[in-house]
């Protein structure tokens, strides 16, 4: 294999690695967002329950908090945008190297 | 950039120091709500001359070479994906990356920053995540402090005699982790903790964020240097255009 196939490799090994292993060095904890985190960071420093002065547009249309389902549902397609588009420009840019070695 | 963007830029940073003056200054994402309404306008006042700078640097990048704008598309891509990957950390809770650096160091930051805030108006109207009210503050920590330190790590390192593709995970995995830094001070300057003040307040609010963020960054910087090694082998072309290989032997 070439040297850089090879750095791939381990590179792409070490990025699962990161991804899974808190799941397992971590047993039972939430994993909730940190951006939650922060927000009780705000009530401990200001001592008083922080009562944000605007809700989330989309929070207010439907009248109440976005349920979990959907939250995901939201940033499944987020994802999906971005890799498409990733792999459709990819896809090409390697069709195009392998006809040019081709020729 | 023409004499007229020209004007554009200059009138937008004009407009933000007047702005800035004037205002009684005294995580991610920050969410929805949670900064009073000074800090909401001053930090989106701020982000002003950049988001034109983007705008007019993105314009003209495309008309010396169209092609460039499938790259464009990726790195905008790239920003939507690792933004919404929600990945656990050591910490016990979860975050996620940002994912301006590629944008940042093939397009420079003002570029990304018109990359990031789309990326960010998607997630405060769709996700509830991060918010209209905070998007100026978003927008400042995510798609620009983060990207200008990654950008100038990009064009420092190569110097230094630094390899390239370990530039480019350095300038990412700093780029990500400053993010995090601007939104503690962000969170700090609206909420200084009453015994310490001000730098109390950073520090409290840095010790949520960077313990979470720590791999991450690395995670970001790896997922970077995948990508640049795959545009490198397959879209040579289209990045040298952009000046990368300018940077780094």
């Amino acid at each position: 294999m070439k040297k850089k196939t090879i750095t791939a490799i381990v590179l792409i090994i070490l990025a699962v690695l990161i991804a899974l292993v808190p799941l397992f060095t971590q047993k039972g904890s939430e994993f909730g967002g940190s951006d939650d985190a922060g927000s009780e960071m705000i009530s401990e420093i200001t001592g008083t329950e922080s009562e944000p002065w605007f809700d989330p547009v989309f929070e207010t249309a439907i009248g109440g908090e976005l349920p979990g389902e959907i939250e995901s549902l939201f940033f499944c397609v987020q994802t999906g945008i971005g890799v498409g588009i990733i792999a459709f420009f990819m896809g090409r840019f390697v069709e195009r190297k392998k006809h040019e070695d081709k020729a | 950039m023409t004499h007229k963007q020209k004007t554009t830029v200059l009138l937008s940073i004009v407009f933000t120091v007047i702005m800035g003056f004037s205002l009684n200054t005294g995580a991610m994402h920050i969410m929805e709500g949670y900064l009073p309404a000074g800090y909401c306008i001053g930090w989106g006042v701020l982000c002003l001359p950049f988001l034109a700078a983007g705008f007019f640097s993105i314009k003209k990048t495309i008309s010396q070479n169209r092609r460039t704008l499938t790259i464009l598309s990726m790195a905008g891509a790239f920003v939507f994906v690792l933004s919404s990957l929600k990945i656990p950390s050591v910490t016990g809770s979860c975050s996620h990356m940002t994912g301006t650096g590629l944008g940042a160091i093939l397009f420079g930051p003002c570029a990304t920053s018109i990359l990031g805030i789309i990326v960010l108006i998607f997630q405060a109207i769709l996700l509830a995540h991060g918010g209209l009210t905070t998007l100026g503050a978003n927008t400042f920590s995510m798609a620009i402090a983060g990207p200008l330190v990654s950008y100038g790590l990009y064009k420092l390192l190569p110097k230094l005699k630094v390899n390239r593709l370990v530039s480019v995970f350095i300038a990412a995995f700093i780029g990500d982790l400053f993010t995090y830094c601007v939104t503690s001070v962000q969170l700090a300057m609206a909420y200084p903790s009453e015994t310490g003040g001000y730098i109390a307040s950073v520090l409290k609010f840095l010790g949520v964020f960077a313990p979470t963020q720590l791999p991450l960054a690395v995670l970001e910087g790896i997922l970077t240097v995948l990508i640049i090694m795959a545009l490198e082998n397959y879209a040579k072309r289209e990045i040298a255009v952009l000046g990368y290989f300018r940077e780094a032997k």
